[in-house]
């Protein structure tokens, strides 16, 4: 295939279609590949710019940080589990055309996503105030509902596709060789929606750790994750701590990605549309 | 049958908890009282009042502009991003999907924070002067929505039939005119979607929205201030304007509309027409 795109003219190459994403690379470069490796510097320098390990030391010896980590951690465990335990047979149904004929019924799933997500965090917590789940006094129930509320889309989405692409031959085979419902899934369906489930785990683990708005409106401040210590330290100007917190966000991030290399099929925001 | 009827029952009533939260938020923008759960009686008072609001109509129209304008730049960023990797070498084309994922997989905070250090540390040691304004905020947010626009429109650059491009150069048309006429067409459906996808992310954003935004459009000195961080400001100081329910209602009337809108058009399309791709393989 020809790769250029004024090849035929003769005279020199001028323009070649691959040069198209120039702009996107230097876009890549600058905006994304740059301001990674600035926080990396700066997690690692104190404030005046000399190499240090303060922000470190100062994020292993801090009990409160450490505290946090641990909450954010397991909060974000939680919410995967449970948008997971709601989400599946949900998607199970959703992709059963009996069921769910012309898939409008995932559309109103997904249709709350375009409503702001602060203004729905807001009406969350306004409701759960009436009902006297608030802030004040059941600060975590109410974070968790929050944060399933918010990520159950994000996990429906991936398991919906998972489910819809799954080998209705192979189910039919397992119950022709005499296997039972229970073992049909346990043998069979369950295993085939596996990369579904990988997929929705990723798109709720770390941003759950990242949505600090939820947990600062639904627990009014009594529940703090990673996100919030990381918005104080931009607040108070204090860019190497606030870095390296970021910095471990990202270790956490590729380690999950490591855990998962090879499983997970497509993320589910882009079905969004 | 039994199935189908736990089915049903299953997925109403998650619908039925997803939707609760606003449905109430909506039913209490009928009346003036300071909280929900409070009734003082049926009044249309709301919507003129947040009409008056000053400070909210600033808000939604930065949000709208925003959305739109960084929405244009992705797309624009992502499709020459997406047609050119796509002529590029082997090693190229995966170096930059690669990169392209980062975002994707990243937290936001993290993009978030990196992004306001980096603009921080331009402005001390290189610019000496205040960076963050408008021109921030928009790379924020294109830097949000860019690499989803990338991958809307990577897979129809895939489908599409390489021999149409040298057929139109065969025919006579210039290579200028066989880029607009042949591979520009065979990507709209994926640069819709991407352009889409853009708003959705950008009007729901607050995180990269809080760590980049500076003075500029109608908050005019001020920092830029969007529905979100507008409203969470409000939040945290616990004096939520009760306009706000109103402007939640509007906001989902709309995107009811819109999914209709969009439903009716799938079913359509499901129906009657097919893309241009799909009759061709038909065809073949």
């Amino acid at each position: 295939m020809k790769s250029s795109l004024f090849s035929r003219k003769g005279h020199g190459l001028v323009f070649q279609r691959k040069y198209l994403c120039i702009p996107y690379i230097v876009f890549l470069v600058l905006f994304i590949i740059i301001p990674i490796l600035i926080i990396v510097w700066y997690a690692f320098t104190d404030a005046s710019g000399r190499p240090s390990f303060d922000a470190l030391v100062d994020f292993f010896t801090s009990f409160s940080k450490l505290n946090v980590l641990l909450v954010s951690v397991f909060i974000a465990l939680q919410t995967t589990l449970i948008c997971l335990i709601i989400g599946y047979p949900l998607a199970f149904f959703l992709a059963d055309k009996k069921i769910n004929k012309n898939a409008v019924l995932v559309t109103l799933f997904i249709a709350p996503m375009w409503i702001n997500f602060v203004l729905r965090t807001w009406a969350t917590r306004d409701l759960l105030t009436w009902m006297g789940i608030n802030g004040g006094s059941t600060p975590y129930l109410a974070t968790l509902i929050g944060m399933v509320q918010n990520y159950l889309p994000f996990v429906l989405l991936p398991l919906y596709t998972t489910f819809l692409k799954l080998d209705k031959s192979q189910i039919e085979a397992a119950y022709d060789l005499g296997a039972n419902p229970v073992q049909v899934f346990v043998k069979n369906i369950l295993p085939q929606s596996v990369p579904g489930i990988v997929s929705a785990m990723l798109m709720t683990f770390t941003p759950t750790m990242s949505s600090y708005v939820i947990t600062e409106t639904l627990s009014e401040g009594k529940v703090t994750i990673i996100g919030s210590y990381i918005d104080l330290d931009f607040t108070s100007r204090l860019w190497n701590e606030g870095s390296f917190m970021a910095v471990i966000m990202l270790i956490i991030i590729g380690i999950s990605m490591f855990l998962t290399r090879g499983q997970e099929k497509d993320t589910g925001r882009t079905n969004l549309w | 049958m039994v199935k189908k009827i736990i089915g049903h029952t299953y997925i109403f009533l998650i619908l039925l908890l997803m939707y609760v939260p606003v449905l109430v938020l909506i039913a209490f923008s009928f009346t003036e009282a300071g909280n929900v759960g409070e009734w003082t009686g049926f009044s249309w008072n709301l919507y003129p009042r947040l009409f008056q609001n000053q400070e909210i109509m600033t808000a939604l129209g930065n949000t709208l502009i925003l959305a739109v304008t960084s929405a244009l730049v992705s797309v624009i960023l992502g499709t020459t991003g997406a047609i050119g990797s796509f002529y590029s070498k082997r090693k190229m084309r995966k170096a930059i999907d690669s990169v392209t994922q980062i975002p994707i997989v990243n937290a936001e905070i993290v993009m978030a924070l990196s992004l306001c250090v980096m603009f921080v540390f331009l402005q001390s040691y290189v610019f000496r002067t205040n960076l963050l304004s408008f021109w921030t905020l928009l790379i924020g947010h294109v830097v949000l929505s860019l690499p989803f626009v990338y991958i809307s429109v990577k897979p129809k650059l895939e489908q599409m039939d390489p021999s149409l491009y040298e057929a139109a150069i065969d025919l006579g048309a210039t290579p200028h005119q066989a880029l607009w006429k042949v591979i520009i067409p065979e990507t709209i459906p994926g640069v819709l979607s991407g352009f889409l996808l853009a708003i959705t992310l950008s009007l729901d954003d607050f995180v990269i929205t809080r760590f980049t935004t500076g003075s500029g459009l109608l908050s005019g000195d001020a920092s830029i201030m969007t529905i979100s961080t507008y409203v969470q400001g409000k939040i945290k100081k616990s004096n939520i304007p009760v306009e706000l329910r109103a402007l939640t209602t509007i906001i989902f009337v709309v995107v009811v509309l819109v999914v209709i809108g969009v439903t009716v058009y799938r079913l359509y399309k499901a129906k009657y027409g097919k893309t241009r791709t799909e009759r061709r393989a038909n065809n073949a």
